[in-house]
């Protein structure tokens, strides 16, 4: 069993506040081509060089569906455990801007392709929140507007143009900047697993607006403002951090919040307006009269559901059931698909929990320090399995098991290697340890003394000169064993 | 001369494939005949230069026995289909200038088929018309006049959209004339110039390449002398384009073998429905008796006439004017100033877009931009938009329940015969009124067609129209062949060439 999170708090001058957060990531589908043209959807490319005729809005130009994308969104609703919808529809949003070449932007209002859904996130004490899905939709990207390329003209960039996007809405379930990071972060694994979007937020693959307000726990909800494209978790957070202390303060000081659309400044770490209510596009939505209504049939779900690879969740599952992992760590293995192979990998054969211990903390610490990625990561799943097993069989003990890793690390050889390398097998013949614990005893009579008069707490040190003498290869549990028989035995 | 250009396309054909003319002659004698009539303002661009070199190219593969369906055959093309290379414009200013770098699915079928292209030809601006008068190259004039009465010595207009088609068709100045229609723009000025015209199924010519107007109803389809070249020229612009989502992947039946068969065996059995709903107000005497003329035309062939009702016709206009610009204001949204076509720079992105669109588009442009944009705006949303909807489907009910029990169905074409040039611009809601018999067929998206029927008491054509089903273009061409053979119509405007 898990705990359910609790609401967290935020304490104002004049009491509690209790946050509310919706979030609407646009995940951009992969996919070779556009949503509704045969060009290339690609990242990198010089400008305007992956723009059709359809991109561009030419007059006559019609758009027709990419299957693919279609079948992808349906893969990540069933990802969400959301509910399919066989009949959908795509409507136009109007409105002018000069990198939205027809006009309007194709996308899903009313009849989205998929429904109701969720998906679980688990925060760093254990506990977890199931957040609501609202619905996801497939649309066309906008191109790239560059007002920094000349003084006094803006330039078009249309590769984004029509590229297809998954807007994925949730319901205002999140209740601190944490869990809303903690609810992109699984999508992303999910998505990343699914296959259906690279989850790049630095490439905007994945893009956030966050709809945020305050309320007395418990109380009505307050009005929300919407915070738009934040491309990092860090941003995301920040942002949230930020709109919670603005309109609490702005509460408390006896004002009210504003309907509103917000931009969030990286510089600052600040939000601003940047269209009120007033000034709301009016997108006139209606069906586009180019496109039939979308129909997707019960057996090319399930066709997709069939093929669906293992998701983060039943890998979580499974990792928790049968090898005992504890909830954070098998949530931080499984949250990307490559980390759990690696883990699959590296505990097969051995101590399951031991294997995720190192991952969790050595590995991905050593990691995080030296910049690296799994991908380059120097010490192979099979590595670092072999170095769990020298711990397990009690060739080495755990401290020496860290020196070893450094090594490991540094200079990706084998464990066995280095520990005989090295000489750091552990020391577990009695005798010899018994005269190590000799000699440290005669040299420290006098707190030998005063251990036996009551002092108990000194055993630590006379371990410690043990380990020490020892070069650390002593069996820490012989040493402790054979001490204390003599300290308290004579 | 004025035997080469009294042929029908398919008399042409056949002088062609006899070797009795050479399509060279044959291209030559339209490109006089335009440079005679250039005063009715039909072509908005000529290609002569194109046209012989294309003429040079089908009397070689008619040398090797190469040639094609219309091999050689001479044609002028309306504005609203995109010609590669050719400038295409939808007779507006806002696009003056662009040259599409690709071809309509619809002219590339013709030019596949040998087809000999004449130049583009004036519309209404983005089809958006009755009259012809809203084209940014001025008004075309109707080869016909009128022989007595009030109209008569006024110049008057060919119908509209397709107005310059039909004109350089009356006037002889192009000998096929593929249209649009979107609410009646191909059977109105077929009507009005002793043409045929039909609008077929929609999904049946693709849409891709043709400047859009109102997307859920737009179709392209033939105006010709008669109904034969229909058959024939329909036969040519029909394909299922996997680039037009709303295309139909159906067969299209045989329709010169359906033309036969009607000319031969008659129509016996045929059940034809007289919608009662189509009586209206201020309908002119002599349509009414057409009317009852072509019903007794039917029954001659051996069709069984049965009146029939079709409850909703009165609000298909009003839901035709609510649905058509909605989808127009959308589509004409990619005219911005940004990509092509006009541009009249501005302190800001919006004040661009404000002068390059204030410029560009015409007055019934812009009438018809402002309508779809109100009826889309929250708030209006379900009063007018959603339930033009609900009335559309009302009114393809109604086709599905009178077809469940005619083959077709017949009426007038046109509440009158062509007016004078200036006479309802003033007024867009009577001009508006011009479209009451044919827009039902384009919002139920089944086919109709037009045939020249008789001239008025002052020597004007008029036209009557069949619907039929869905896909059933062969009842229309059968419908069509007995009632041009029964009215024998070879009548010639006065303005046309020789």
């Amino acid at each position: 069993m898990t705990d359910i999170a609790t609401s967290p708090l935020v304490e104002g001058r004049t009491g509690q506040w209790e946050v509310v957060i919706g979030l609407e990531v646009h995940a951009q589908v992969s996919s070779q081509a556009k949503l509704f043209s045969g060009s290339s959807a690609t990242f990198g490319a010089g400008p305007n060089e992956h723009v059709s005729l359809v991109d561009a809005a030419m007059p006559g130009m019609l758009p027709v569906i990419n299957r693919f994308c279609v079948e992808q969104a349906v893969k990540t609703g069933l990802g969400l455990n959301a509910e399919i919808n066989l009949f959908s529809v795509f409507d136009r949003k109007n409105y002018f801007y000069a990198d939205l070449p027809q006009g309007y932007q194709i996308s899903q209002f009313k009849d989205p392709i998929v429904g109701e859904g969720s998906l679980r996130i688990v925060m760093a004490d254990g506990s977890t929140r199931d957040i609501g899905i609202e619905r996801l939709h497939l649309e066309q990207d906008a191109g790239k507007s560059m007002h920094d390329q000349h003084p006094t003209k803006s330039y078009i960039d249309l590769n984004r143009t029509g590229v297809a996007l998954m807007e994925i809405v949730s319901r205002p379930d999140m209740r601190s900047a944490a869990e809303a990071a903690a609810y992109v972060r699984k999508l992303r694994s999910i998505l990343r697993y699914l296959g259906t979007c690279d989850g790049n937020m630095e490439e905007g693959s994945l893009r956030a607006d966050v709809n945020v307000s305050v309320r007395r726990p418990g109380g009505p909800l307050g009005t929300r403002t919407e915070t738009k494209n934040l491309n990092s978790l860090r941003f995301i957070q920040a942002a949230i951090d930020y709109e919670v202390a603005r309109q609490i303060e702005i509460i408390e000081d006896g004002g009210a919040i504003d309907q509103e659309t917000r931009l969030f400044d990286t510089a600052t770490g600040t939000t601003r307006t940047m269209r009120s209510k007033e000034d709301a596009h009016d997108y006139r939505y209606f069906p586009d009269p180019d496109l039939l209504p979308m129909i997707v049939t019960q057996d090319e779900v399930d066709a997709l559901a069939s093929a669906l690879p293992e998701l983060p969740d039943d890998i979580r599952d499974r990792l928790m059931g049968e090898y005992g992992l504890s909830t954070y760590d098998a949530s931080v293995i499984t949250e990307e698909r490559d980390t759990a192979r690696y883990y699959e990998a590296a505990s097969d054969g051995r101590d399951r929990k031991l294997v995720a211990n190192w991952m969790t903390v050595e590995l991905f610490g050593a990691l995080n320090k030296s910049g690296k990625s799994l991908e380059n990561c120097p010490i192979s799943p099979e590595k670092l399995g072999e170095l769990v097993g020298l711990i397990s069989d009690g060739t080495i003990s755990g401290r020496i098991a860290k020196d070893v890793f450094a090594d490991m690390f540094e200079t990706g050889k084998g464990a066995a290697a280095i520990v005989d390398e090295k000489g750091l097998k552990q020391v577990s013949d009695g005798g010899a340890i018994e005269a190590l614990i000799d000699q440290v005893l005669a040299a420290n009579q006098d707190k030998v003394e005063a251990y036996r008069g009551g002092k108990d707490k000194l055993f630590g040190f006379f371990v410690g000169q043990v380990m020490k003498q020892s070069g650390g290869q002593a069996n820490p549990g012989m040493v402790n064993q054979i001490l204390r028989s003599k300290l308290d035995g004579a | 001369m004025s035997d080469i250009l009294s042929m029908t396309a398919v008399a042409a054909r056949q002088a062609l494939d006899n070797k009795t003319i050479s399509a060279v002659e044959l291209t030559e004698a339209y490109i006089k005949a335009a440079d005679d009539t250039a005063d009715n303002n039909a072509y908005v661009l000529r290609t002569s230069d194109k046209a012989m070199e294309m003429a040079k190219a089908s009397d070689k593969r008619l040398a090797k026995g190469e040639a094609g369906l219309l091999e050689g055959i001479p044609i002028g093309i309306k504005d609203m289909f995109c010609t590669q290379g050719v400038e295409t414009t939808a007779s507006s200013a806002i696009l003056k200038g662009f040259v599409p770098p690709y071809e309509s699915t619809v002219t590339e079928n013709l030019w596949q088929d040998g087809a000999v292209m004449l130049g583009k030809i004036n519309c209404d601006e983005f089809a958006m018309g009755s009259a012809n008068e809203t084209s940014a190259f001025g008004a075309v004039t109707n080869p016909w006049t009128a022989s007595e009465g009030p109209l008569q010595g006024k110049a008057l207009t060919p119908g509209g959209s397709s107005g310059g088609s039909a004109a350089a068709m009356a006037a002889r100045s192009t000998l096929l004339a593929p249209g649009t229609d979107t609410g009646g723009s191909i059977r109105q000025p077929a009507a009005f110039c002793g043409l045929v015209g039909m609008k077929p199924t929609y999904g049946r010519c693709s849409r891709r390449g043709i400047v859009a107007f109102a997307s859920s109803l737009d179709q392209a389809g033939p105006i010709t002398r008669d109904v034969a070249d229909c058959a024939l020229m329909m036969t040519s612009m029909a394909s299922y384009d996997s680039g037009d989502s709303t295309s139909i992947d159906a067969p299209l039946p045989d329709l010169m073998d359906a033309f036969a068969t009607a000319k031969n065996a008659g129509i016996k059995g045929m059940r034809i429905g007289i919608p009662d709903e189509y009586t209206v107000d201020g309908m002119p005497d002599q349509i009414a008796s057409l009317w009852e003329t072509g019903r007794k035309w039917l029954e001659d062939a051996g069709a069984v006439c049965v009146p029939v009702s079709l409850p909703h016709t009165q609000y298909a206009l009003p839901a035709y004017y609510i649905i058509a610009p909605a989808e127009a204001s959308s589509n004409l949204a990619r005219y911005d100033g940004v990509r092509y076509g006009l541009r009249v720079d501005g302190a800001s992105l919006d004040d661009m877009y404000a002068k390059t669109r204030g410029a560009g588009f015409g007055d019934e442009v812009k009438r018809r931009i402002l309508i779809g944009t109100y009826v889309l705006s929250a708030g209006y949303y379900d009063a007018y938009y959603i339930k033009a909807q609900k009335i559309r489907r009302l009114i393809q009910n109604d086709f599905t329940n009178v077809f469940a029990d005619v083959d077709a169905l017949l009426t007038p074409s046109t509440p009158s015969s062509a007016f004078a040039l200036g006479d309802e611009s003033k007024d867009p809601l009577s001009m508006f009124l011009n479209d009451v018999f044919t827009v039902p067929a384009n919002l139920a998206g089944i086919p109709a067609i037009s045939v020249p029927a008789g001239l008025s008491s002052d020597g004007l054509p008029l036209g009557l129209q069949l619907i039929a089903p869905s896909l059933r273009e062969d009842t229309l061409i059968k419908g069509a062949a007995i009632l041009e053979s029964a009215a024998g119509f070879d009548h010639v405007a006065s303005g046309a060439a020789s």
